[in-house]
This record gives C-alpha cells, sequence and structure tokens, in this order.
C-alpha cells in the first residue's frame, strides 16, 4: 500500500486542527472501507489519516417522537442494521443498510462516511433524502445543521470546508401514517454498487397522499428528489394512473450517463419502473 | 514512524510495531506470522481475509493494524479447540469436499463460525446472506452449504 501517516484525533477540536494543519492530502479516516480501497488502488492520493474513532461522544444513537433518530459519525452500518427500532420505523433506510456491501464491511462502514463520500450511488443517501435527514457539522468556530438534499455538490462533492467534521445525521420522527421503502436494482445482491436506488417515503390522511419525497441514486450526479412526480401525486390517492403518470415524470427529471455499470437509457427505464414498485411497497405499510 | 500495538491473537497477548499505514492483514501475516489469513483481492471485496474482532467478522485488509490496540482478533488458527482436535466446521468441510483450492476457505470458516455461534440452525437463505461477502471460485457453494449445515448439527449433538 501507498505510505501514509497515521494520526489519531483525541477530540472533534484535534482533528479539526490536523485536519487543516497537516495540508491538503489529509483526510478523516473512519470506517475506512472506502478510503482505503481508494489509497491501495491509487485513485486517491493521501499522505496523512486522521482517525476519529477514539474521539468520545460520536457513537450515540438516539429516537424519540419529537425529534426522530439521531445517530453520531462512528456508528457502522451494521449496528444501525440491527437496531429494531430501524427495522420498524425506517424500513427504506433499513432495506439500504442491508443492501451495502457485505456484512465484513457494514460492520466497519459508517452511514455518516457513506454521506460524506458523496457518491451518486451511494446506498443510505436516496432513503436520508426521502426522509428529509439533517447533517450536523462541527467546525472550530461554529456547528451548523444542513438539510441533506443541500450537502451535496457534486460527485464526490459536499458543502463541508476544511477542517469541518460531520458529527451526526437526524432523521426525522417516522409517524404512523407514513410509508417507506428503497429499492436497489444491481447486477447481483451482495458486494453491488446500486445501478439505480429508488427511496420513497409517504404520509397517508384519510386514503389521501398528504406528502411524498421521491429521491432517485445513481441517476444524476448527486442523489435527486423527483419535485414534479411529488407534485402530482400529493392530494391523490395513490391510485395506480396517477403513480404510474409520476412515475413517467421521474423518468424525466432525472439526468442518468452511462457507464460500465449501465446505460442512461437503461437506467431511466429503471427509474420508472422502481418509483412504481416503491410507492406500491411503501403503501403496504397501510394494508 | 513506527507505533507499539497491544492485542490479542485467538486468545495469545501480543506486541508488535507497526506502521500507520499498515493493515491488519499485512500485520497479521508479516508480523505476527499467522499466514491462515489470505490476502485475495486486498481491497475487502473477496472476503478470503475475514477475521473476527472482538468477535465481529471484518475484512482485515480494510482495518489498519493500530486500529487493533487493545481488540481481540480471532483468526482461523484460532479456531479448532486443541492440538489434536478440529473444529466441526473444519472436520465438515474436510468431508464435505467444501475445499478446493482452499485460499477462500479460512475466511469462509471465520464468517461461518460466526454465522453459527449466532445462529445454530441458519437456513440456507441465512448461510447466502451470511456467506455474501465471501467469494469462492471453485465449489459453487453447494458443498460448503452442506458442510455447514452437517457442522451445525454435529455441534447441536454434542451441545452440553
Amino acid at each position: 500500500m501507498r505510505r501514509f501517516d497515521y494520526h489519531r484525533a483525541e477530540t472533534l477540536e484535534h482533528a479539526s486542527r490536523l485536519l487543516t494543519e497537516l495540508g491538503d492530502d489529509t483526510f478523516l479516516f473512519n470506517g475506512g472501507t472506502d478510503l482505503l480501497v481508494e489509497i491501495r488502488e491509487r485513485l486517491r492520493r493521501v499522505r496523512n489519516v486522521v482517525d476519529i474513532k477514539q474521539i468520545p461522544g460520536l457513537s450515540d444513537i438516539t429516537y424519540n417522537e419529537t425529534r426522530g433518530l439521531t445517530f453520531g459519525a462512528l456508528v457502522t452500518v451494521g449496528r444501525l442494521e440491527n437496531l429494531s427500532l430501524v427495522r420498524q420505523r425506517y424500513p427504506n433506510l433499513r432495506s439500504a443498510l442491508a443492501s451495502l456491501g457485505s456484512i465484513q464491511v457494514r460492520n466497519r462502514a459508517t452511514v455518516v462516511g457513506n454521506i460524506c463520500r458523496a457518491s451518486p450511488s451511494a446506498d443510505t443517501i436516496p432513503p436520508l433524502v426521502a426522509d428529509g435527514a439533517f447533517v450536523h457539522i462541527y467546525s472550530r468556530t461554529n456547528m451548523r445543521v444542513v438539510p441533506i438534499c443541500e450537502f451535496f455538490t457534486g460527485p464526490g462533492r459536499t458543502v463541508l470546508a476544511k477542517g469541518e467534521i460531520v458529527t451526526g445525521i437526524t432523521v426525522p420522527p417516522a409517524g404512523d401514517n407514513t410509508g417507506k421503502a428503497y429499492l436497489k436494482h444491481g447486477r447481483r445482491k451482495a458486494m453491488e454498487l446500486s445501478t439505480v436506488g429508488v427511496a420513497v417515503s409517504l404520509a397517508m390522511d384519510d386514503g389521501v397522499c398528504s406528502d411524498i419525497r421521491i429521491a432517485l441514486g445513481a441517476v444524476g450526479a448527486t442523489v435527486l428528489r423527483a419535485p414534479q412526480a411529488e407534485a402530482m401525486l400529493r392530494g391523490t390517492r395513490l391510485d395506480a394512473e396517477a403513480v404510474r403518470s409520476a412515475a413517467d415524470k421521474a423518468m424525466e427529471e432525472c439526468t442518468p450517463i452511462s457507464n460500465v455499470r449501465a446505460s442512461a437509457d437503461y437506467r431511466r427505464d429503471m427509474v420508472g419502473v422502481l418509483t412504481g414498485r416503491a410507492i406500491k411497497q411503501a403503501l403496504e405499510t397501510f394494508a | 514512524m513506527k507505533r507499539m500495538v497491544e492485542f490479542t491473537v485467538n486468545g495469545e497477548a501480543r506486541e508488535m510495531a507497526v506502521n500507520g499505514c499498515c493493515s491488519l492483514l499485512d500485520a497479521l501475516r508479516d508480523e505476527v506470522g499467522l499466514t491462515g489469513t489470505k490476502k485475495g483481492c486486498d481491497v475487502g471485496d473477496c472476503g478470503a481475509c475475514t477475521v473476527l474482532v472482538d468477535g465481529e467478522p471484518v475484512n482485515a485488509c480494510l482495518m489498519l493494524a493500530v486500529e487493533a490496540e487493545g481488540r481481540a482478533v480471532e483468526t482461523v488458527e484460532g479456531l479448532q479447540p486443541g492440538v489434536d482436535r478440529l473444529h466441526p466446521l473444519q472436520d465438515a468441510f474436510m468431508r464435505h469436499g467444501a475445499s478446493q483450492c482452499g485460499f477462500c476457505t479460512p475466511g469462509i470458516l471465520m464468517m461461518a463460525k460466526k454465522l453459527l455461534d449466532d445462529n445454530p440452525h441458519p437456513s440456507d437463505e441465512d448461510i447466502r446472506f451470511g456467506l455474501s461477502g465471501n467469494i469462492c471460485r471453485c465449489t459453487g457453494y453447494t458443498k460448503i452449504f452442506d458442510a455447514i449445515k452437517s457442522a451445525a448439527r454435529e455441534m447441536e449433538a454434542t451441545r452440553p
């Protein structure tokens, strides 16, 4: 492996200082399941890594009815995946967590790492976008909270400035009137990057859709919302005809590229198929 | 700069001096001398380097050796309960021909151990899910599944 220096941060302030002072080519080291691969495959030039795993207070998971689910930067994908609360309240997130990498990878990878890597195909991003999650960001001068849909600025790029560190994520509470789903489309089930991923989070009141968010993964520079498709569905009973028209609209709203995993046309078609299926699956909560 | 790392491997306290960029996999093989854990892809795809860290399976190639400080690492060398006794999984893998070239076997054994420790009666689907991060290019997995189910029965029969 290309050589780099390892630094163990004791506090957020310490980590932030190391990130700024050690210069470019210095990266936060959390789960490491992406960073170490990028170093070995020479995709990223790294001189220093700053391990944040010994920093206290970043491993907590809390839930309450008003604030929702909050988890720290060190919480692994596997730990969240196996939480009954996540299984019951956030089936979209749970499905994304269980489809990421392998068990071995999920025991090391963190959700915060997955979002900071900002891959358009990242599994955990679509459900967090569909649920309207918030990202907690530390800097030495202030803390800020950013809605997750404003966190990404491009493939691999985020609003994080040098020295800023994501400390955790809050996902709003999931009421009894909400239905959620995440569907991942790939060539195989395990150890696969998503070709297209669609997450849906919706709320039904007296049989009418009062709110819906559709998040599309791997079909744009960042994970996208489908605002026009969503608008077509709000206020409807989500009958088959409405869902079909909205799924067609979502196909127009995405901006896929062709690459080694699929062509743009195929991805667009799958957005139509998966959007319809995801809405149907989210509605099964009420069946 | 080398760092001293104190940890336990298969229950035995060890101390080693490693570079910050050294993976746990390289440290186990080159510093500790336990070459049972294999280096397949070295990027977390194949599962050949699966070891248990504090009881949880991880890819040793995706963990730095310095992170092992204070942790308990179990490798395939620690699987057998005694010098002349095999773990039921090892025995079953031999009897069922679940190993051909053998390169994936140590990782699969460690993953299967974790699977049976958590779930003594796994279904085919449980085994498939449990081993989805371990790639075998020889066996087609059928004999591996047979061996794991056979070991599960064996462990059940001898459980006190």
